[in-house]
């Protein structure tokens, strides 16, 4: 049996955010979302922004958003958080303000808030979180669903003639005037968590400093929606996802 | 002193805005007024009609089935309303167009010829402004002097130049009316 | 700086909404209220007390931004008529399960469906009964003249806030298209943030401030027991509410044999039908609820014990006439007369349902 080790300040080299509260996190292990609010929160303590944030979380994983980082937040009805989101900025137009939405509450339910929110300009930050599937419900099809890929609701495969084909939010909220940074991360290996963490804190800054809207894709993965563990969901990610929504930045104006 | 009316006819006639004027007017003379249109797509083209009541006490229905006065501005309007003139009300109602002319001998009515006098001066934006004043000339019920301020509170501030020429329609409307005999 | 002017229902919404201090305003065009969101943007109120006039994608995005703004302790309120209520419903749970306070207008048209643009009261029951999932109640008030639909915006807000709940204004056609004299009120000032944190600080979101925990706005409870927990707090709210805001009118019920229950326009319509029938010699009263939710129902049980008879009057197939026996009980006739889809009764009308279903069978 291993000695116990005595934690002490000066060798502390990693820790997490204090903006993280300490309720243990209900994401299955090896989702991506556990890395995705730990770049949420640093980003939100390094700006200095912790009393100025009002987050708002969405239906679906995520929705418990306000149980882990502890800033203001309000939890939308499905799809609803950029209508949500567009409300309290518009009270609090020097408030920092972000909705943290799935592919299911953004892509699907929620799309119509979603375009018109970009449309109007609003000065938010959208983080959007896509694995392709519905986490919470038990894995059914999600508009941005891979063609083939089996889920609970498309169990022989996705079939663009039976359910059409996997939708582009990130490319098509681009083409709008109102919108001034998409951009597509992942949170797969530490390079691309540092990279994201920049993309993240430009949006941030886009939206303090009044330029748009601001879309952040996490391209992400569900290794319980997807059936593989964390390693396996991590390779089938670069294998398959990227090639349908590739990283790297759509628009930066 | 209590007036319930209907004001009848096209859009696009003024009918709206001559019973907006008369409530005004009402204002103006410190009584109680409902203004009560129909609405919808009906404004534009179709029928429209408004029932304007003005009285010196509250207003507890502003919807009524018969009426004091109606005016009567197109032939839906005269086949709608003829029968809801209440015995002894009046009716006053512009020739033109009228192919079926009120046969009722239990009320008083009358003609005036707005049309033909608008067509006259080139102006039929003065319309309902000169059949008001028509129906002033028989229904007194308010002032003219309020007229005028209601008429004023009525219009938009970029509408004011066209003031003098609706108080002239106005004072012709008073004298173009004619009782029916 | 109180000032007599004449305005439409309508018009006279945004006129006390921004004398009421409102924060923001979220709708979406629907006829008969679009006249709201028109003259809202004609005051252009951002430019002078700094409130929010948004035209929406449509009646869900609208009460969603409500519900984000009103999530910040702010003053706000949306209007709609009947099918975008509809639309609504989803959010005004929302609302409700989040106690979040907020004033919505509906502006009553005929249904179901698409129906008509024309008056009509047939959302009594989506207003004091279902508005939408869940167990919850909003605070429903029913203007029947211009000048409550102005001074119900102020009432509504102090109403919201009172209790941190929805508060339905119920109208309609009638009195959102009519035009009345009205007397204005002076304008209250909005809210400082610094007063919203002093007196919201512990629910609203406002960014968090002096070392307090961050806020959560939310509706969600997934342990069960402790669902049922909220849900007894908010029932205990609601009991509390009809126990202190209860408003009604009672027209010539003191000697009166028979009586009318009717809100809103067809209450105007009602008194008309009094003065009608006392002239015949008939001795009827009137009593008109203010508050639908909550419900008079003492005194209408209470008018029961001398009266021969009821008739609610509706525009609609019969609405609120469920509650008006449940109150009265079986021991003498409760009737109902309206008429639906948009048509309006006039008072002659109404006065031969009056003889015809009470007055000549009782008497």
């Amino acid at each position: 049996m291993a000695a116990e080790v005595e934690i002490k300040e000066e060798n502390l080299v990693y820790g997490k955010n204090r903006l993280i509260k300490d309720n243990i996190m209900h994401y299955c292990p090896g989702c991506s979302h556990g890395t995705i609010h730990k770049l949420v929160a640093e980003v939100i303590d390094e700006m200095g922004l912790e009393g100025e944030c009002i987050g708002v979380s969405p239906v679906g994983c995520s929705v418990f958003a306000y149980n882990y980082i502890d800033i203001d937040w309000a939890e939308a009805a499905h799809g609803r958080a950029c209508a949500v989101a567009t409300g309290i900025k518009r009270m609090y137009p020097n408030k920092m303000v972000f909705t943290y939405q799935g592919d299911g509450d953004l892509a699907a339910i929620g799309t119509g808030e979603t375009i018109h929110a970009c449309n109007r300009g609003e000065n938010i930050v959208v983080i959007y979180v896509n694995n392709a599937i519905y986490g919470m419900t038990g894995g059914q099809m999600s508009p941005t669903t891979l063609v083939g890929m089996k889920t609970a609701t498309t169990p022989y495969g996705r079939d663009p003639r039976l359910h059409g084909y996997p939708y582009k939010v990130a490319d098509m909220v681009a083409h709008l005037e109102g919108v001034c940074y998409v951009t597509r991360q992942s949170v797969h290996t530490p390079a691309n968590v540092r990279k994201a963490k920049k993309a993240l804190r430009k949006a941030f800054e886009n939206a303090m400093a009044g330029k748009g809207l601001s879309l952040v894709e996490f391209v992400a993965t569900c290794n319980s929606g997807w059936k593989l563990s964390p390693v396996a969901a991590n390779q089938w990610l670069e294998e398959n996802m990227f090639p349908s929504y590739p990283l790297g930045d759509i628009k930066d104006i | 002193m209590k007036e319930e009316m209907i004001i009848a006819g096209f859009g696009g006639q003024g009918v709206l805005s001559m019973g907006k004027i008369l409530a005004y007017s009402g204002v103006m003379q410190d009584y109680e007024v409902s203004w009560m249109p129909s609405y919808g797509p009906e404004m534009r083209g179709g029928t429209a009609n408004v029932t304007v009541m003005i009285s010196d006490q509250p207003i507890s229905s502003p919807i009524a089935h018969d009426y004091d006065t109606a005016i009567i501005l197109n032939q839906q309007s005269m086949d709608k309303f003829e029968n809801r003139v209440k015995p002894g009300g009046i009716l006053i109602y512009d020739t033109n167009g009228i192919t079926h002319h009120p046969t009722r001998k239990d009320i008083r009515i009358y003609t005036i010829d707005a049309t033909e006098e608008c067509a006259k001066r080139g102006n039929s934006r003065l319309f309902n402004t000169m059949i008001l004043g028509g129906y002033l000339k028989v229904r007194p019920v308010v002032t003219l002097e309020n007229v005028f301020a209601g008429l004023k509170k009525s219009l938009p501030e970029r509408a004011w130049k066209s003031l003098p020429d609706n108080e002239e329609a106005i004072r012709t409307g008073m004298e173009i009316i004619r009782e029916q005999i | 700086m109180k000032e007599v002017r004449l305005m439409k229902g309508n018009e006279v919404i945004a006129e006390a909404a921004v004398r009421a201090g409102c924060d923001g305003y979220f709708g979406y065009p629907i006829t008969p209220q679009t006249e709201v969101i028109e003259t809202l943007m004609e005051m252009k109120p951002w430019e002078t007390t700094g409130m929010v006039v948004l035209q929406a994608e449509s009646e869900i995005a609208s009460i969603n931004m409500v519900y984000g703004a009103a999530s910040c302790g702010k003053r706000v309120m949306t209007s709609s008529s009947s099918p975008g209520i509809s639309l609504m419903s989803e959010g005004l749970s929302y609302l409700a399960g989040a106690e979040l306070p907020c004033l919505v207008l509906n502006v009553q048209r005929g249904g179901p469906g698409l129906g008509t643009i024309q008056p009509s009261q047939s959302d009594y029951f989506l207003a004091t009964k279902a508005g939408g999932h869940g167990d919850f109640r909003m605070i429903v008030l029913a203007p029947n003249s211009v000048q409550e639909m102005y001074d119900f915006v102020s009432l509504g807000f102090e109403l919201a806030f009172k209790y941190r709940n929805p508060v339905m204004m119920l109208s309609d056609g009638v009195i959102g298209q009519m035009m009345e004299k009205v007397m204005l009120s002076a304008p209250v000032p909005r809210m400082t943030d610094e007063y919203i944190k002093e007196h919201y600080g512990d629910w609203a979101l406002t960014g968090k401030f002096g070392g307090r925990a961050g806020n959560i706005v939310t509706s969600l409870e997934l342990d069960p027991a402790i669902q049922e927990q909220v849900n007894e707090k908010l029932q205990a709210k609601y009991q509390k509410i009809t126990e202190q805001e209860v408003r009604y009118e009672e027209i010539l019920c003191d000697d009166a044999e028979y009586f009318m229950v009717a809100f809103g326009s067809a209450a105007r319509i009602c008194s008309k039908v009094i003065e009608m029938a006392r002239a015949d010699g008939y001795k009827v009263g009137l009593i008109r609820p203010v508050t639908l939710y909550p419900y008079p129902s003492k005194v209408i049980a209470q008018r029961a014990q001398q009266a021969k008879g009821f008739l609610t009057v509706e525009l609609n197939a019969g609405q609120m006439v469920e509650d008006v026996r449940l109150c009265v009980g079986n021991h003498i006739p409760v009737e109902y007369y309206g008429r639906m889809g948009g048509m309006v009764p006039t008072p002659g009308e109404v006065y031969e349902a009056l003889k015809d279903k009470i007055i000549n069978k009782l008497k």
